[in-house]
């Protein structure tokens, strides 16, 4: 049992390595892996390739990795702790209120590195809270149903107000129109670093708390009869969460569905046991998100679509299918 | 603590545990904003099955989730030995008192195995994982409530009783002297309750564990219980050894059922017959 584990999370690592490598040989110009691997460890400043990997295509591979192992972790813990197949960071209106916060705040001239992550997080935790208080406000409380309709009316709600703020400020919208659709394009520098703080602490308290997040999974009463301080756990879940979806936001802007279909995919091989998941969903989130900016860029070469709507056209088959099967 | 209030040492399946005792002193317990248990007081009886009986509505499962801290008290103490059961932190409590809720939910595709093994869940730590002790604790409850034979089989895929069966095994395999358990046979065939209440006796009489059952069916409860706790308007009616509260007059007053109580011969326990008008 425990070998098998091993042996599968290694070999999930290899495959993460695989397409890690393959996702920065790809793009305007195909660069041989041999190439790649010597831009690692002979790296020479006067070989234009090299340049390339270091300075454009490995942040992009680091972001896939940070942006699909952040969303697709928020995304297994949302799941397990509200007992809701469905819960998602874009389906429960998490993206659009950091992303929200995010124009929001360049509207308002706040765009410094540190403090992108923080409005992603406040915007986050606010849509989170007003999509919690209008489901539960509906005769019968937050159910699953309840939730992603709640999600869905405070998405398209924001949505509206953030392409107002972008009609008024044509150079923002410039700057944010392909951000909005989920991409890995941009060029993160040290707000990349910022982000990537967000991410760390989101991870660590994820880890920290997978193994309570089974208890929970069987419902409140039962996971207090077993020692788990269900407070205690919901808080430190709802931090990790936002601070994933923040750190996302802030790299990638709102990138769809990738919270809803990695944990799925990864507890139809791995079970139940949030022990293994998180760290599974991490590691099969990023290696998801690598393949779907490879097919972004890929699919209709030259021309690159946005990651986010590749997630998306993926997700949104898995979102009808989880309703037929699991409501 | 008197050790010798353990139950004679017949052959333990499963490791016997040290004793704690349980006592509610003067609790008032508010569900919302309604106060549904107010000045209740009972004391529990050590290494007994104590079945808690009463009308739809009466606060018996509300009584349950107070002692199990599920539930904040308004005012009075939830005693485990001496100390407040809602002052404990809530993984200590869990090592020597274990909750059954009223229908759990298994996460769908969880197996039987992986169910039980939560019960291991208070004696774990970040740093202490899974050990032989764990495994061997799984393995007796598995074993106590014949499970084993679909320790590998998804929890929802299995009937009613035997998925209740693994719930009980997960609450065993927590090996905590004191049990409480939700309605754990409602909704189930009469032979499955009467199988689930000669395990949960078991539990008590051979393992020398206290049970705390609410219970739906009178007879059943009558049938199984050492004490009976009979409750009404979010009070204690009537509490003591079956045949001293299961009499006619009580469940005239509690229920306001009309029933003779007869004495099975064979048992000699009560059992209520609801008169009839022809």
């Amino acid at each position: 049992m425990i070998g098998l584990r091993l042996r599968t999370g290694a070999l999930a690592l290899a495959v993460l390595a695989v397409a890690f490598a393959w996702h920065i040989a790809v793009g305007a110009k195909v660069i041989p892996l041999a190439t790649v691997a010597e831009a690692f460890w002979g790296y020479d400043e006067t070989v234009f390739d090299h340049v390339v990997i270091r300075d454009l295509r490995l942040p992009r591979a680091l972001m896939a990795v940070a942006v699909g192992a952040g969303l697709a972790v928020a995304g297994a813990l949302m799941q397990g702790v509200t007992r809701n197949p469905l819960a998602d960071p874009g389906l429960l209106g998490l993206l659009a209120g950091a992303s929200f916060a995010v124009v929001l705040g360049t509207f308002t001239g706040l765009t410094s590195p540190a403090v992108i992550p923080v409005l992603a997080a406040i915007g986050a935790l606010a849509a989170a809270s007003i999509v919690w208080g209008v489901a539960s406000a509906v005769p019968g409380g937050a159910s699953p149903m309840t939730l992603v309709l709640a999600g869905a009316a405070v998405t398209a709600f924001l949505a509206a107000l953030t392409a107002i703020m972008l009609l008024i400020d044509e150079t923002s919208f410039e700057a944010l129109r392909v951000w909005l659709t989920g991409t890995l394009a941009g060029r993160p520098g040290t707000a990349g670093l910022w982000a990537a703080g967000w991410l760390v602490l989101g991870l660590v308290v994820a880890l920290g708390a997978a193994r309570q997040v089974t208890a929970m999974a069987m419902g409140d009463e039962a996971a207090t009869g077993l020692g788990v301080d269900v407070r205690k756990l919901r808080l430190a879940i709802l931090v990790s969460v936002v601070a994933l979806t923040a750190a996302a936001v802030a790299l990638a802007g709102p990138m769809g569905f990738v919270g809803l279909v990695v944990p799925h995919m990864v507890r139809l091989v791995v079970g139940h046991d949030y022990r293994v998941i998180v760290p599974a969903s991490a590691v099969v989130g990023a290696t998801y998100l690598l393949l779907a900016d490879i097919a972004a860029r890929m699919l209709l070469a030259p021309v690159e679509i946005s990651t986010g709507l590749i997630t998306a056209l993926l997700g949104a088959p898995v979102f009808v299918w989880l309703v037929r099967a699991r409501l | 603590m008197p050790d010798d209030a353990r139950s004679p040492a017949n052959s333990t399946p499963l490791k016997s545990t040290s004793l704690c005792h349980l006592r509610i002193e003067g609790i008032d317990v508010t569900y919302s904003d309604e106060w549904v248990i107010q000045n209740l007081s009972l004391n529990i009886p050590d290494g007994k099955l104590t079945a808690i009986v009463g009308p739809n509505g009466c606060g018996k499962s509300t009584l349950l989730k107070a002692m199990a801290r599920v539930l904040p008290l308004r005012s009075g103490r939830v005693l485990l030995d001496r100390r407040a059961v809602h002052s404990i932190p809530t993984r200590e409590v869990a090592k020597v008192m274990a909750l059954l809720p009223q229908g759990p939910v298994a996460p769908e595709g969880l197996r039987v195995r992986e169910l039980v093994a939560q019960g291991r869940f208070p004696h774990q730590s970040l740093i202490r994982q899974w050990s032989h002790e764990d495994a061997d604790a799984v393995e007796r409850a598995m074993q106590a409530t014949d499970t084993v034979q679909f320790a590998d089989r998804p929890v929802d895929a299995l009937s009613g009783g035997q998925r209740q069966r693994v719930w009980i095994a997960m609450v065993l395999a927590q090996e905590t002297p004191i049990l409480l358990l939700d309605e754990p046979t409602t909704f189930l065939d009469l032979k499955v309750q009467v199988d689930l209440m000669t395990l949960l006796r078991r539990v008590a009489h051979d393992e020398g564990r206290t049970l705390v059952v609410v219970l739906h069916e009178l007879n059943v409860a009558a049938a199984f219980a050492d004490r009976l706790v009979m409750m009404k308007d979010g009070a204690v009616a009537a509490e003591g050894p079956v045949g001293d509260v299961f009499t006619e007059g009580n469940l005239a007053e509690v229920f306001g059922l009309d029933a003779r109580v007869l004495i099975d011969p064979e048992s000699e326990r009560p059992i209520c017959v609801p008169r009839i008008d022809p």
